[in-house]
């Protein structure tokens, strides 16, 4: 046993053959992948619209054609795994604010168009400035600005509501960290798009996106830190067994991403790696959290232990 | 007849609806025959869940899934009272021969009787909860509030998306693997509604199993329970019938001899939507962090 496992004691208790009460969720890695994409295309458009509000056109077009790609890659991880992708549309049957995924696909369906139209924008400077073509030319960038806007509007609401969704179930270790979590998943999302721009724009342009990916780097390793051990029992999925690994993996290169960016504001080069390492610190830590709920599950333990230590308060 | 409580159907927007539906389960007769696993299969035409062999007991299905909506568990277990045994004699006292515990003597043989375990049957199933949280996060509406009160996924609507899974405090709804569709205990709701019995209930041979309105249930479990304790059945305990634990009451309950983990039953069973607005609250104030960060990123470097 290691130094940071002692510290919760061993727990007594009874179950039927040590089979899981709860049953793990049947999500493939394709939500955890989703949850990053999603992340990123939210911190992508913050840093897009941004750049196009203080005129740094480098930094825009990294953050608009971005915020483009992950959020056809989200749509695709989303679709895939479902038991029946023919049926994607069925979730566009109802509004329901007490389905956080319901939410979330109206947010995702309000995003996502504006997050297209803003990443075609930047394709007017290509376009010819007369004949047939020439109206999109001249409508094309006030369009661009608009939808790049409203993504961005909608963008926060994007990188957090994906924490309520894996809160709002009986999955012991996402349910108890549902204050905490949504402060990882807003952290990981301005790191990741801030890291986006670190890797497309020249270090002048990229300037406040560096800023945005140490500030997200920050809020996400100390909220994951709050998650991995100020939950009792509950943080020990956390720290354990390949969530454990993945976790500490987040936060290396979390932590050196964002110590590189900075010292590395010089250097476009080293501003890209620094970059890189932010974005697979938030990719491990999307994965991270996504496996400590599924091993929380497996386990009995943790369904039943923090339960029967309710029952006995009350 | 009175409904106490919250009532889920008229909540749910049925203006008329009927009494509350449901099954009280008394394990105290259960002999786990597991006739109203069969006869579940049967009438719902559940496909089978593979012929494994777990080696842990005489339950070899394990647990609820898509493919077992009831499910009898089978807990083998030091005896911990004389009188607990003397529940499973009642057949003893009627007309029927009590064939005995296991034991190392032959059934029926007097004497010495190794009586030092006992054996712990239940049929486990749906609890078709007051506050649901399969159906709270369901995104599409396929599963739905019936007018009885009971939980019904729609199979022409779910496209498997999974959330219900784990949203269920019980673990009870799954998806079936090779149609990717989530699956569950409908309360035989092509049944009720015809007035027949569900199926489950139809065919068990002890009425461990009880269908009717739920009312009615509730009084008849708070007599069957004060009976069992007058003869020393103290362990006897009722689960999921109070209305004001974390799930609002369940629509399916039960009587137990054990603590309900024994059972694989969470003993504090809570419905995760009851955090959600609390949830939505952190989801906001770290949202708006997020575009604080964002904001003071861009004016801190403007030129």
């Amino acid at each position: 046993m290691t130094r940071e496992q002692s510290v919760v004691p061993r727990a007594e208790f009874r179950s039927y053959y040590g089979r899981p009460v709860v049953k793990p969720p049947v999500w493939r890695h394709d939500i955890a992948a989703y949850l990053f994409t999603g992340g990123l295309a939210a911190g992508s458009a913050l840093v897009a619209a941004g750049a196009d509000l203080t005129g740094r056109p480098a930094l825009r077009t990294t953050g608009r054609v971005t915020a483009l790609a992950a959020t056809l890659a989200s749509t695709y991880f989303l679709v895939n795994d479902l038991g029946r992708p023919a049926r994607s549309h069925h979730m566009l049957r109802v509004a329901k604010p007490t389905s956080p995924m319901s939410v979330g696909t109206w947010i995702l369906a309000t995003f996502g168009p504006a997050a297209g139209v803003a990443a075609v924008a930047e394709a007017a400077p290509w376009l010819p400035p007369r004949g047939m073509l020439g109206f999109a030319t001249r409508a094309l960038p006030p369009a661009g600005r608009a939808a790049g806007l409203t993504a961005a509007a909608v963008a926060p609401a994007l990188a957090t509501y994906t924490a309520v969704l894996l809160a709002d179930t009986s999955t012991p270790s996402w349910h108890a960290a549902r204050r905490r979590l949504p402060f990882v998943f807003a952290g990981s999302a301005l790191a990741s798009g801030g890291a986006a721009g670190l890797i497309g724009a020249d270090p002048v342009q990229a300037a406040p996106a560096r800023a945005m990916a140490v500030a997200g780097a920050a809020l996400e390793i100390a909220a994951a830190h709050g998650v991995e051990t100020r939950m009792g029992l509950l943080s020990e999925p956390y720290r354990q067994g390949r969530a454990g690994r993945l976790l500490r993996a987040a936060r290396l290169l979390t932590v050196t991403g964002a110590v590189a960016a900075i010292a590395a504001r010089r250097s476009r080069a080293a501003s890209a790696l620094a970059g890189l390492a932010l974005l697979g610190g938030s990719l491990a830590t999307r994965f991270g959290v996504f496996e400590a709920g599924k091993q929380s599950a497996e386990d009995p333990k943790y369904t039943v232990v923090p339960q029967r230590e309710r029952l006995s308060r009350s | 007849m009175t409904t106490t409580g919250y009532d889920p159907a008229p909540a749910a927007g049925y203006p008329d609806a009927p009494p509350r539906m449901g099954f009280f389960t008394d394990t105290s007769v259960c002999i786990g025959c597991k006739a109203c696993e069969v006869a579940c299969k049967e009438w719902n035409a559940v496909p089978d869940d593979g012929f494994d062999l777990l080696g842990m007991s005489y339950d070899n299905t394990g647990g609820l899934s898509a493919n077992t909506w009831r499910h009898v568990a089978f807990v083998e277990q030091a005896a911990p009272s004389a009188a607990s045994l003397d529940v499973l004699r009642e057949a003893a006292e009627g007309a029927t021969q009590f064939l005995g515990m296991p034991s190392s003597t032959l059934p029926g043989e007097t004497g010495r009787e190794d009586r030092d375990l006992r054996w712990l049957m239940m049929s486990d199933v749906c609890k078709h909860c007051t506050h649901a949280g399969c159906l709270d996060v369901c995104p599409t509406g396929a599963l739905f509030r019936t007018e009885f009160g009971t939980v019904v996924v729609q199979e022409d609507i779910c496209n498997g998306c999974g959330y219900c899974i784990p949203a269920c405090p019980y673990g009870v709804i799954d998806q079936r693997r090779d149609d990717g569709r989530a699956w569950k205990c409908t309360l035989c709701y092509d049944r009720i509604g015809d007035g027949l019995t569900p199926a489950c209930a139809q065919a068990c041979p002890t009425e461990s199993i009880q269908y009717g309105e739920l009312d009615e249930l509730r009084a008849r479990a708070a007599s069957r329970l004060a009976t069992l304790h007058e003869r020393g059945v103290t362990e006897a305990r009722l689960y999921g019938h109070d209305q004001n634990d974390g799930v609002g009451g369940d629509g399916a309950f039960f009587l137990l001899l054990d603590e309900p983990e024994v059972y694989g039953l969470p003993p504090d069973p809570v419905v995760p939507t009851r955090e959600l607005p609390s949830m939505w609250k952190h989801a906001g104030v770290a949202a708006v962090t997020m575009a604080a960060a964002a904001v003071a990123a861009f004016l801190g470097w403007r030129r």
